[in-house]
């Protein structure tokens, strides 16, 4: 509150409720599907049956828990792959288009900057076809030219990387540039001087100062490659990540399992990114 | 450039060209190329604007686009008018701790897959759902209340997927918005809404536009929200584009749907940012 200004009690008040029905509104949907998860009931909806904990550890039907959902676990697994393999290489790209515009005057450089932005204002799904439509165009190209099916062209977990590669990469260049334009490059000299040569000093000094950065990146591209839902729900084939998976569930009815994986997955999330938020107040 | 540099760059430039080139530009263009050629008989395929007279000219398909059009403007101000008052009140009125702790709770749903937090709506709005009860419990009505499946809900749950889109920009321009500027407005002997008018709002003009842009983008994106809140009837440009290339396999009538999003989606992207004077790479950058 800005002191010298006045303002009246009822006023204060009235703002105050706002601010507080806001996150009311910000809480409730996170917090009901936190409590069902733990509703000894076949439906995630009242009446409440009592607590239980079996849509976690149950083994028996019909309430069989997450840890026992062979499905879900498989899921689980193929999107942690899926975002491991999106945040290692959109890092990687990410760190290589921060030194280069960050680095180099060259021709056509706004026109790139610009068109590296793009992708975020594309919508997810039109990136998604756009990519399934390119890729079958290839694979069809290949087999009429040799007769040669290529199944990795086809929709499955290499497109659904490709896919969210194509957009993460956008955010990893932002956060990383954001970091290298802050660095004194009098200390990449020094390092010169010194008689290292340019790789070990950007070894030595630049990329030691660029890793805050680059684990914030790295930990970003996986929540939103985790979370992705929009581009990948188009380039999906046989192995669905888990955020499919549970749309797939949920449109044949849902049973407090889902609560259940939404609550580890909040958690999970939540915990990944409080540990960014503490790390990079440190960094 | 000396010679080593020279290979640095072009080692530097090589996978943004690949990036950029074989998943956004040729994919695009291939899209585009798609959507411009009608199946004649099979394997035989002829350019024309076919594609695109059948998408202008069957209205349930035109009305779709203009109604997520509208929709997601309507989305876009809802969420702008809802998360101004609360990212100034984190701005400027919260201090110290309280301040980090309510920007804190803003991010958290933000890293909450949008299916959980969509699934959410449904338990609490559902015929068996939360509210549905409470309404019971509390007398007001007599039979339970199904409040899925509505423009409403669909857009309680639209602006509640991106509203931290538009609070982290707010806050963001708000905070570096000095309390003495507000004050000499006051001095100056403006009223609370003139200080808003001409200080507060042209200062946060930024933040007001990328989060619009964002907001406008997620929502006309959306795929989860209009299909599951928004039940049979929702009518979503992407739910067509979907139907049309998965359950339909007509590729040809859906890229010309997503060409006609992408385009919808730029037009008013770039009227935004005309309109404010500002370019994409202050924006976004």
């Amino acid at each position: 509150m800005i002191p010298t200004i006045p303002q009246s009690r009822s006023f204060r008040i009235l703002y105050g409720g706002y601010v507080a029905l806001f996150f009311l509104y910000l809480a409730l949907p996170l917090t009901v599907v936190a409590v069902f998860a733990f509703n000894d009931s076949q439906f995630p909806s009242l009446p409440w049956e009592g607590f239980t904990w079996n849509w976690f550890f149950g083994a028996e039907r019909p309430q069989i828990g997450v840890f026992h959902e062979r499905g879900i676990l498989r899921s689980v697994g193929t999107s942690a792959f899926v975002a491991l393999c999106v945040a290692v290489m959109s890092v990687c790209v990410g760190t290589t288009n921060a030194f280069l515009f960050n680095r180099y005057e060259f021709r056509g450089k706004g026109f790139l900057y610009v068109l590296m932005l793009l992708p975020l204002v594309i919508p997810g799904i039109v990136l998604g076809i756009s990519v399934l439509v390119f890729s079958s165009t290839l694979a069809n190209g290949v087999w009429d030219m040799a007769q040669i099916d290529i199944q990795a062209l086809r929709p499955g977990l290499l497109l659904v990387i490709l896919g969210q590669f194509s957009f993460i990469t956008t955010i990893a260049t932002l956060v990383i540039s954001a970091r290298l334009q802050k660095f004194d490059r009098t200390l990449e000299e020094a390092a010169l001087n010194l008689g290292a040569d340019r790789l070990t000093a950007v070894r030595t000094i630049t990329l030691p100062f660029l890793a805050p950065a680059m684990i914030g990146a790295v930990v970003v591209a996986f929540l939103m490659s985790f979370e992705n839902f929009n581009t990948t729900l188009m380039l999906v084939g046989s192995d669905a990540p888990l955020t499919i998976a549970m749309f797939d569930r949920l449109k044949e009815g849902s049973t407090p399992l889902l609560n259940a994986v939404s609550l580890l997955l909040m958690l999970g999330s939540s915990l990944l990114a409080l540990m960014l938020i503490l790390f990079q107040k440190r960094g | 450039m000396r010679s080593q540099s020279r290979i640095t760059f072009y080692l530097l430039l090589t996978p943004l060209v690949l990036w950029l080139g074989l998943l956004i530009i040729i994919p695009h263009i291939d899209m585009l190329l798609i959507s411009l050629r009608e199946r004649i008989s099979f394997g035989v395929y002829e350019t024309s604007l076919a594609q695109y007279e059948k998408a202008l000219t069957e209205p349930l398909y035109l009305r779709t686009f203009w109604r997520t059009a509208v929709m997601s403007v309507l989305a876009t101000a809802l969420t702008l008018l809802i998360a101004f008052p609360v990212s100034y009140y984190i701005a400027k009125m919260a201090k110290g701790r309280l301040q980090q702790v309510l920007f804190l709770l803003c991010l958290i749903p933000f890293y909450v897959s949008e299916l959980v937090r969509t699934f959410g709506w449904m338990i609490l709005l559902r015929e068996t759902g939360l509210v549905s009860n409470l309404l019971q419990w509390m007398g007001l009505v007599d039979r339970p209340v199904e409040m899925l499946y509505t423009d409403a809900t669909m857009m309680v749950g639209l602006v509640y997927t991106s509203m931290l889109f538009m609070v982290v920009p707010l806050v963001t321009t708000l905070e570096s918005l000095d309390d003495s500027v507000i004050e000499a407005g006051y001095d100056l002997g403006g009223s609370g809404l003139s200080v808003l008018r001409e200080i507060i709002i042209p200062h946060a003009m930024p933040g007001i536009v990328s989060g619009c842009i964002v907001v406008f983008m997620l929502s006309l994106g959306n795929y989860l929200t209009p299909t599951m809140l928004g039940g049979k009837d929702s009518l979503w440009f992407t739910e067509m584009i979907y139907n049309q290339f998965i359950v339909r396999s007509n590729w040809e009538l859906g890229a010309a749907f997503g060409f006609m999003l992408l385009v919808l989606s730029s037009v008013i992207v770039w009227g935004m940012l005309w309109l404010t004077g500002r370019t994409l790479k202050e924006t976004m950058g």
